[in-house]
């Protein structure tokens, strides 16, 4: 891929456990990618804009709040209804197992749980823009 | 045997010849760790820097007896759905004995909204218990008489909205504020450094801290106004030395606003109380407690002119760290949380929160939550960790680390003073880019494999463990959304509104705003209502994030 790969990484819910998703922008940014961190406290509506002016390929979701199964969901119907469904959404935060296929079937990319090293996630998104 | 040398120099020699592991020895703060520590390594006097438990500089804890007189209290946070839900669990605790009761508030409560917010959607009730208006807080307290328990809220931005609530809630009961005994977190500093939840900028928050410390020091003497907090600014990627030097700044700034309130320090730091984190480096850990002590009491000694001796004793609460659990064999969490009571306890803390082992997952089950307790029991009864006060003292090791811990709290207070207080280092940015800086490094260290987490970067699991998880129903936040309509038709509206205008005229004016907020409270002003309300004359709060 020439292009330089454009990340959102977004912080939603209104906990502030921003240590996690500032700790995967910074790997993203050291891996050669463009990332615009929204910082905290966005609802869906916000992400879904964010990433559509930032003409975005991926979007990042840290969420440790527990409504992962209701904001996802959103953000993937969001994207649909704006025709950018082709951006990738991958997530990263305290996510029970069970609710990981749930995710995955609604259609986001990949769930990283705590613990997990940030070049797993680079390797992700390198990949799977590739494949796409 | 070479007699011509001493000890020292053959052990030197003889540890030269040998073979050291390949890893940094270094605490997670990043000191450097000697293979061996000596009397050399222990500056000052015993007298003066170590001394004796109950006595200045307190460095060995706060009381003379410590745990021989009475074990640490076991203080374990949760939250549940609703109000009502909350209120059964309450009189089971209390029908069992215990008469300290905690709330926690569900994220829209502490980020001052209310449940039927559109930011609300997915949160309402999820990690704690939504308060929408005094309606819910009368329904928390039902059948539960309020001048014999004590409550501790952990609340933050909208501290004095939910502090009226409880007033008010009281007054209904026929019990008078000076009866009340509790505590609120009600550390907005830490909310900008770490945990972020705020609404106003720096500046007029700590004016509302200051309504608030002057109205409880005037009419709630028995409320501990403040429990200022190392523990979110730990969780959000800060060392040791960090945790403990901005808690530490943020007391001394609370300190000063009570002085410039008018008050005299006397009066109300013995009310001031203290929330620390503990993570899994032991002994940076222990040492990183017994400098607390010590800075406090000198520094509200020789600076503030403190008299009282409760002025200086540092009492605080320490909770097992959350950011330590992986959730790779999630079992093992229980093993990591259990050195970390340790270290609290070995740090002489007064009360401790165990992690439960499935944290890194989802909110606790019972099952995990009572091995955290039990845990706690483990130790206080069978380790012998509790049979003398301050066990460590006297480690050449821990003593020369305890050194360091302060050394470096010093080095942040003169830069936090040199930019011109907290509240200016937070404007700048100042702790939240060294707390990303040392987060950042952790984890580079981390996938460089310079520190080593079990089952996560060594000894990684061949399979993903399967363990239960607690789920929270989505009947509560409808039910929440629907009261509170109910309540937004049935109450007077105009005296909403003029209760509202009261709380602005005060704000523009300088005037205490709890007055003003304990009658829109009283008139079910809601919460949100009541910050918006604020929000108007103060402004709202935006961070440029750091990353």
């Amino acid at each position: 891929m020439a292009e330089t790969i454009r990340v959102v990484v977004a912080k939603v819910g209104l906990d502030g456990h921003d240590r996690g998703a500032k700790i995967i922008a910074r790997a993203l940014r050291d891996a050669g990618m463009e990332v615009i961190y929204t910082g905290l406290h966005q609802t869906p509506e916000q992400v879904v804009e964010a990433s559509i002016q930032e003409d975005a390929d991926a979007i990042g979701i840290s969420i440790l709040s527990g409504a992962h199964m209701t904001l996802l969901p959103r953000i993937i119907d969001l994207l649909k209804e704006n025709e950018a469904e082709d951006v990738l959404v991958f997530c990263g935060g305290t996510i029970p197992k069970e609710d990981i296929s749930k995710l995955k079937e609604a259609g986001v990319g990949e769930v990283f749980t705590p613990g997990t090293p940030t070049k797993k996630a680079v390797e992700y998104i390198r990949e799977a823009l590739v494949r796409s | 045997m070479d007699t011509k040398k001493n000890a020292r120099d053959r052990w030197e020699e003889a540890y030269a010849k040998k073979e050291e592991r390949d890893i940094e020895f270094s605490t997670m703060s990043g000191v450097p760790i000697k293979p061996l520590y000596t009397p050399e390594d222990v500056e000052g006097d015993f007298e003066e820097k170590i001394g004796y438990p109950g006595e200045y500089p307190y460095t060995r804890g706060v009381y003379p007896n410590m745990y021989r007189g009475r074990l640490w209290t076991v203080r374990q946070f949760a939250g549940f759905g609703s109000a009502t839900e909350t209120n059964e669990r309450f009189k089971y605790l209390i029908e069992n004995g215990q008469n300290g009761l905690s709330i926690a508030f569900d994220m829209p409560t502490l980020m001052g909204l209310d449940s039927d917010s559109p930011l609300s959607l997915g949160e309402v009730g999820t990690e704690g218990v939504a308060v929408d208006s005094l309606e819910d807080m009368e329904r928390l307290f039902e059948g539960i008489p309020m001048g014999e328990i004590s409550t501790s809220m952990t609340i933050n931005a909208p501290a004095h909205v939910l502090l009226a609530m409880y007033v008010v809630a009281a007054e209904k009961q026929g019990v008078k504020p000076e009866e009340l005994t509790g505590t609120n977190q009600n550390d907005i500093l830490k909310e900008y450094i770490a945990q972020k939840e705020w609404l106003f900028p720096p500046e007029p928050s700590m004016q509302v801290f200051k309504d608030m410390l002057v109205y409880a020091t005037e009419h709630m003497p028995r409320w501990n106004t403040i429990s200022i907090s190392g523990y979110h600014i730990r969780e959000a990627g800060s060392t040791a030395a960090q945790e403990l030097a901005f808690t530490l700044s943020d007391g001394f700034a609370y300190v000063e606003a009570g002085i410039e309130a008018g008050l005299d320090v006397d009066d109300f730091a013995p009310r001031f109380s203290f929330f620390f984190n503990s993570h899994v480096d032991f002994f940076e850990e222990v040492a990183k407690f017994r400098a607390a002590r010590r800075i406090w009491a000198t520094v509200m000694k020789n600076k503030y002119g403190a008299k009282d001796e409760k002025s200086l004793l540092m009492r605080f609460h320490t909770q097992t760290a959350g950011v330590s659990l992986t959730a790779q064999e999630p079992l093992n969490n229980i093993a990591r949380t259990a050195f970390e009571a340790l270290a609290a306890i070995l740090g002489g803390t007064q009360s401790l929160h165990t992690n439960s082992f499935d944290e890194a997952l989802a909110l606790p089950t019972e099952q995990a939550v009572r091995i955290a307790v039990r845990t706690q029991q483990i130790a206080a009864l069978e380790t012998g960790a509790a049979n003398t006060v301050d066990p460590l003292g006297g480690s050449y090791f821990v003593e020369a680390l305890t050194d360091e811990m302060e050394r470096q709290a010093y080095d942040y207070f003169k830069q936090i003073d040199d930019m011109g207080g907290v509240v200016k280092a937070i404007e700048n940015g100042f702790q939240m880019h060294e707390i990303a800086e040392a987060s950042a490094r952790y984890q580079r260290e981390i996938e460089e494999e310079k520190r080593y987490i079990v089952n996560v970067n060594i000894h990684e699991p061949q399979e993903e463990a399967d363990v239960e998880t607690h789920r929270v129903s989505q009947e509560v936040s409808d039910e929440q959304i629907k009261r509170l309509k109910e309540l937004k038709q049935r109450r007077d509206n105009e005296q909403v509104e003029n209760c509202l205008k009261a709380i602005k005229k005060a704000a523009e004016e300088g005037e205490n705003t709890m007055y003003p907020t304990i009658e829109a409270v009283r008139a079910y002003a809601t919460v949100q209502e009541i910050c918006d309300a604020m929000k108007e004359v103060y402004g709202t709060y935006r961070e440029t994030p750091v990353i």
